[in-house]
């Protein structure tokens, strides 16, 4: 059974001229019990679809069910069944931790006790600051009361919508690791974030960009859809040794990526000796190729220049 | 029920730990109970006032005792000319002179007229005003009882009674007027910001993705704000009562019954503000324009609504403040019963019920 079903959804906003369109025709569907991401840069339109699945916004059309119900008509249903962990924190930071927790059980008709079990793996970890106010608690813990909060009903389907930003690496991937064991309670997990590198954490990512879906596919599958050898240089100039390398025919596609360039040749680099000889004629003697295997990044990178 | 409890618990929590605001809240009654009490006030006591007294007989010196003896006034010196007495005028020594002519006596014996010269410092002319008729007062009183054993025929004497405030206290008049303000300003603004609040924070977000009618956690804030309103109205009634000696004339029961009515219609106009209002600055804006000022300016606290020109006498009645500060009057200084006040309490109870369907139909499921 499809735990979410998105067909064709719109929606734009008004601007102060004009209006915005901040989701173009946009359709997926999410497998019972599946840890499905969407990934996309800041704008791209992942918050607006969240909410309209999770029944805070109305689209201008299409269609979604979550659970198989509208989340239009049947929206008092859904918001029963359904967690949601908004982008910033919206927990009482005036309140401890044990008070919010309960707060939010007691929204949902239970109490903490009677869902135990589900959250504590996670709530476990902040059990020593249950009466510390939220206000106080650090980027990582927030989001783990916050991920508690979002379980205590035991959701059928749970919305986190960017859980990790301005979280710290070691915070994020615990993160993740929770969401891996929530997964095998059979919870449909719909989490977004701008990350490329969390992407490879899922079952299936959705590429988003302007309101578009660029792919959707395992990460796997999306690495694979690059087609090309991937290659990485470096060189002691990077400026001009990037200036030098997008002039140049035999280079289908040539971007920045962290300490290095990422390159794709149109011949799959097969002349990169005579490519080595006219960038030293250029006076970049000391460019280093290297074979790479390629990211998630790279693809929506290459799937962005289409 | 259980759940709603809950929820109340929770604005407790909320309220109990905001300390600053709290201390504010409890504050705010008492400080302005008493500054207008005592600071603010528009009646004249102890002025300094001057005598010219160029005859210097016995009846001028009887009318300066009486004058001194008033505590309106405070003889602050004796003047020799009209020369000083211009110099203690700019100097702003005194507010006003008392000036007898030469042989005032021997006038108002013989010619049966004699002019007493009331010199005002007019740059306020409120002031200066009641200065002369109280001065004009004590005059009339001397006057009168010189001639108490003389029946002269067609004289005509006025008589004036103060009713219900006989000494013409100004507590009498702004204890309703500062009840109606502390109100508003307790549960309009501080329920409005506290609803607003949860959406500025998001929290309002993850309230309406859950089974909840999110008009029952709306509700539930408004629990503590209502009881620390009843606190409020304690304390003004307290304070009025024992330091400032306003005497509660009506039914006690009736009074604190209205009070707390008004109460829910003020808490009602704080939970319509909060429908419209989506950040914590715009609600307090629209509290303290909306209402704040009307309730200062159109409720007849601080002008009577009489003198209004017609287009803002119909814009008051809009004004809950309005009838609110009519019943208090009414049943505190007035004395009146339920009988006198129902209709301006069924016009209260209108408003608040316009202001709860109103909120309530336009109270957002959604963000937008």
């Amino acid at each position: 059974m499809k735990s979410v079903i998105v067909n064709g959804v719109q929606k734009s906003f008004k601007a102060n001229k004009g209006s915005v369109q901040a989701l173009k025709e946009i359709s997926f569907d999410v497998e019972q019990g599946e840890l499905f991401g969407l990934i996309g840069p800041d704008g791209a339109g992942k918050t607006t679809l969240f909410r309209i699945l999770t029944t805070l916004m109305i689209a201008d059309s299409g269609s979604a069910s979550v659970d198989g119900f509208d989340v239009v008509k049947d929206f008092k249903a859904i918001r029963k069944r359904v967690g949601y962990m908004p982008g910033r924190f919206s927990l009482y930071q005036d309140l401890s931790v044990e008070e919010n927790l309960s707060f939010f059980a007691t929204l949902f008709d239970t109490t903490i006790e009677e869902n135990y079990d589900l959250v504590k793996d996670i709530y476990i970890q902040i059990e020593k600051f249950k009466h510390r106010k939220a206000g106080a608690l650090s980027g990582g813990m927030k989001q783990k009361l916050a991920l508690c909060c979002a379980l205590i009903h035991k959701p059928s389907v749970l919305f986190l919508d960017e859980p990790t930003t301005g979280v710290d690496a070691v915070s994020r991937q615990e993160f993740w690791e929770l969401l891996r064991q929530l997964q095998k309670q059979n919870i449909t997990i719909v989490v977004s974030t701008p990350y490329m590198d969390e992407a490879s954490l899922c079952d299936r990512v959705a590429l988003i960009q302007q309101g578009s879906l660029l792919d959707i596919d395992t990460p796997k599958g999306i690495m694979n859809k690059l087609g090309k050898p991937l290659w990485s240089v470096r060189a002691s100039d990077m400026y001009v040794l990037m200036k030098e390398l997008k002039s140049m025919y035999e280079v289908f596609s040539c971007y920045p990526f962290g300490q290095e360039h990422h390159v794709i040749f149109h011949n799959d680099g097969q002349s990169i000796l005579e490519i080595e000889t006219a960038l030293k004629k250029k006076g970049i003697a000391d460019a280093q190729f290297k074979r790479t295997e390629p990211t998630i990044e790279d693809s929506f990178m290459k799937l962005m220049n289409k | 029920m259980k759940q709603f409890i809950f929820f109340i618990r929770k604005e407790f929590f909320h309220l109990w730990r905001d300390k600053k605001t709290l201390f504010i809240l409890f504050g705010l009654p008492v400080a302005q109970i008493l500054i207008f009490g005592f600071a603010l006030t528009n009646e004249v006591k102890n002025t300094r006032i001057a005598i010219l007294d160029n005859s210097k007989d016995e009846t001028t010196n009887a009318i300066i005792r009486q004058l001194n003896a008033s505590r309106y006034f405070d003889i602050v010196r004796d003047i020799k000319s009209d020369h000083e007495l211009e110099a203690a005028f700019r100097e702003g020594k005194i507010r006003m002179a008392v000036v007898f002519p030469t042989q005032f006596q021997y006038l108002l014996l013989h010619t049966n007229r004699a002019a007493v010269q009331l010199v005002t410092d007019a740059t306020d002319p409120n002031v200066a005003n009641t200065l002369a008729n109280y001065a004009t007062a004590i005059v009339m009183d001397y006057q009168s009882s010189m001639k108490g054993h003389q029946d002269l025929p067609y004289t005509i004497n006025t008589e004036l009674r103060m009713l219900y405030n006989p000494q013409m206290k100004g507590s009498y008049n702004f204890v309703p007027g500062v009840m109606a303000m502390v109100l508003m300003l307790v549960c309009a603004m501080m329920t409005s910001i506290s609803i607003v609040r949860e959406k500025e924070m998001g929290t309002m977000e993850v309230i309406l993705v859950s089974p909840i009618v999110p008009i029952r956690v709306v509700i539930a804030k408004m629990v503590p704000y209502f009881l620390l309103s009843a606190v409020n109205i304690a304390s003004i009634l307290l304070l009025s009562f024992y330091v400032l000696e306003v005497p509660i004339q009506g039914n006690l029961a009736l009074l604190v019954g209205e009070c707390l009515f008004f109460t829910i219609t003020v808490l009602a106009l704080g939970l319509l503000i909060s429908s419209v209002a989506d950040s914590q600055q715009t609600a307090m804006l629209i509290s303290l324009m909306g209402l704040f000022l009307p309730t200062i300016m159109l409720s007849g606290f601080m002008f009577p609504v009489e003198n209004m020109p017609v287009p803002l006498q119909v814009v008051s009645n809009l004004v809950p403040a309005k009838w609110f500060y009519y019943i208090v009057k009414g049943i505190m200084i007035k004395g009146l019963g339920f009988e006198f006040v129902w209709k301006e309490t069924l016009i209260l109870a209108g408003m608040t019920l316009f202001f709860m369907v109103v909120s309530i139909r336009k109270f957002k499921t959604r963000l937008e």
